[in-house]
């Protein structure tokens, strides 16, 4: 069998940008699909070495041990802020943060705010899978109407904990982004989007328009308490209904 | 203070505005640009010790300011800066607290500076000027000895001197590509392995070590960085130790006192941390008194009483609120505790 590869075409890699690190991540869950898309469009558009990435406070909180360029851990909410100081004492890095509904939408509601309507020249990775993952499972920002958390175990009441945020339709009010998405992975359709969606928000940073955000709508199957199928099913069917896909603001 | 950064190579600066220390963010909105420096007015006190977070890995000397309610906020972020050892200064232009407080000049602050105002084991340099000229000077070698240890550096000044105006000779400006490399500052992973910048540790033996090694470098500051000033101490049978404004206040009180032939000595402590716990000790054997003067309720005071212990009187004495002793003030007090 052995001989035989000698002849095969290699179609199908790990990204360079990829370290051999083992995700953390639950089985089943997005958050490894995206951190594929984005080293994969490092190594498409060649920026391994003047990349850095921005992690924030979650789930995704060691992401710079698996990416092979530089990164920096960000206080809980705070990404933007982090990427606002790289970015402005070393434009020609490309800074991007990668950030969940709680650290982006929560508690760092200012900082991604201001970041977006200054203009950063930044990509922003928003993961918005409608739960705080990492703690274990309370009621998040973009929780639904309805939906069961630790923290609302009848379900998010909007008389007591309001309304999911709607964050990219929020920022699109802003005069500075030049191309606000929102993208889903619940089959192979989607992922190809979000995949085109990654890769011309990095492109708009390379070429010096400024500000993107690409939002993510991703499963927590362990949170969610489904299985991986079902998260996709509940994507498709029910969250795009209050989060609907597409872009949103497209200046690029 | 803003210039001397500038001198010091400082090019990144991120503020919000706060009496009185808004002639600070204003002087760099205007300095900055000139230099090819970052500045921006952030949107909080929060993301501008946050952006110095980032300039700050990124390699480039970097410095915010406010005052006391805005330092609050700034807390966590010292934390970090601590945790994922990056250089920054940070100017504390003090005012009277707790809570909004008002805008005098006070000292309250202290404890905040000194002790670890953030969560975790860590420390931060704090470098107390009496005067602009010293303030000038202390902001080029805060910029030093923050790049050398790799920690956060406080200036703790006081209104009075963010208010003041007095003559100053500028030093000369260093040129920042002149500074020693950062090997460690996230440049772009080109021809090296990629840097990493955190202060997250999982596990709890790599964490133990990590803060471990952090504190072995606190003990070489410990050692080589204590700086304080002496003045008429070598004859004296009472010592006022007072830092900042309080200690400028305190050398006219000095003159006075020896004109009234009372030997009044002066021990203004220059890091706040490492304090100067040894000089204290061997003083606090040759003298009867060491008073305490401060513009709080009593900080300072406890690390005096730590080093003096019962080998000397430690009396306080404090104004509270933003009120600002006189030199006879002061005096009083003095001959209350002469014996």
């Amino acid at each position: 069998m052995s001989a035989n590869t000698d002849n095969m075409v290699k179609v199908f890699e790990r990204p360079r940008c990829l370290t051999d690190a083992q995700f953390s991540y639950c089985p089943g869950c997005h958050h490894g699909l995206v951190t594929q898309i984005i080293a994969h469009t490092i190594d498409e558009l060649g920026i391994q070495e003047r990349a850095i990435a921005v992690a924030p406070v979650g789930c995704s909180v060691t992401m710079y041990e698996w990416f092979r360029c530089d990164g920096i851990q960000a206080a809980h909410g705070r990404a933007c802020a982090v990427a606002t100081g790289i970015k402005r004492v070393n434009p020609d890095l490309i800074v991007f943060t990668y950030q969940g509904d709680g650290d982006l939408a929560a508690i760092g509601t200012a900082e991604s705010i201001h970041a977006a309507n200054r203009g950063e020249n930044i990509t922003v990775i928003f993961i918005n899978n409608q739960i705080y993952g990492m703690t274990g499972g309370q009621m998040a920002p973009t929780t639904l109407i309805g939906q069961r958390a630790t923290s609302c175990p009848d379900g998010r009441n909007a008389q007591l904990a309001g309304y999911p945020i709607r964050f990219a339709e929020m920022i699109a009010q802003l005069e500075a982004p030049v191309y606000v998405t929102r993208q889903a992975l619940y089959d192979q359709k989607r992922i190809m989007a979000a995949s085109r969606a990654i890769r011309k928000a990095f492109q708009c940073q390379v070429e010096g328009k400024g500000y993107s955000l690409v939002e993510i709508l991703t499963n927590c199957p362990t949170n969610w308490r489904m299985s991986p199928v079902e998260t996709n099913s509940h994507l498709m069917n029910e969250v795009v209904r209050v989060f609907p896909l597409g872009d949103i603001v497209d200046r690029g | 203070m803003a210039e001397a950064a500038i001198c010091a190579g400082c090019r990144a600066y991120f503020g919000y505005p706060i009496t009185p220390q808004n002639e600070i963010l204003e002087y760099m909105a205007a300095r900055m640009p000139a230099v090819s420096g970052a500045f921006i007015q952030a949107e909080s006190e929060v993301a501008a010790i946050n952006m110095c977070y980032g300039a700050s890995a990124a390699g480039v000397r970097t410095m915010t300011s406010s005052s006391s309610p805005g330092i609050s906020l700034k807390m966590e972020g010292i934390s970090y800066l601590a945790g994922a050892d990056l250089p920054c200064v940070i100017i504390n232009v003090a005012r009277g607290g707790p809570g909004l407080g008002n805008i005098a000049p006070a000292q309250g602050d202290y404890f905040q500076a000194t002790k670890g105002g953030g969560h975790g084991d860590y420390r931060m340099i704090v470098l107390g000027p009496a005067t602009i000229a010293e303030a000038i000077e202390l902001v080029m070698l805060a910029f030093d000895l923050a790049d050398k240890y790799r920690v956060p550096v406080m200036i703790l000044s006081d209104g009075m001197l963010g208010q003041m105006m007095e003559p100053v000779v500028l030093p000369e400006p260093i040129d920042p590509t002149s500074l020693p490399a950062k090997p460690w500052a996230l440049t772009g992973a080109r021809g090296r392995h990629p840097n990493v910048v955190t202060s997250y540790a999982i596990d709890p033996a790599d964490l133990n070590r990590i803060n471990a090694q952090r504190q072995s470098r606190y003990h070489r500051i410990e050692k080589k960085e204590v700086r304080y000033r002496e003045t008429e101490t070598s004859d004296a049978t009472i010592i006022v130790v007072a830092y900042g404004t309080v200690a400028r206040i305190a050398r006219t009180t000095v003159k006075m006192a020896r004109s009234q032939g009372i030997k009044l000595g002066l021990v203004q402590p220059i890091t706040l941390w490492p304090f100067p716990y040894a000089a204290l000790r061997v003083l606090s054997s040759r003298v009867n008194t060491i008073l305490t003067v401060e513009m709080s309720a009593g900080q300072m005071v406890e690390d005096v009483r730590l080093a003096v212990g019962d080998r000397a009187e430690t009396p306080f004495y404090g104004e509270l609120g933003g009120l600002v002793p006189t030199p006879k003030d002061i005096l009083r007090e003095v001959k209350r505790n002469v014996s």
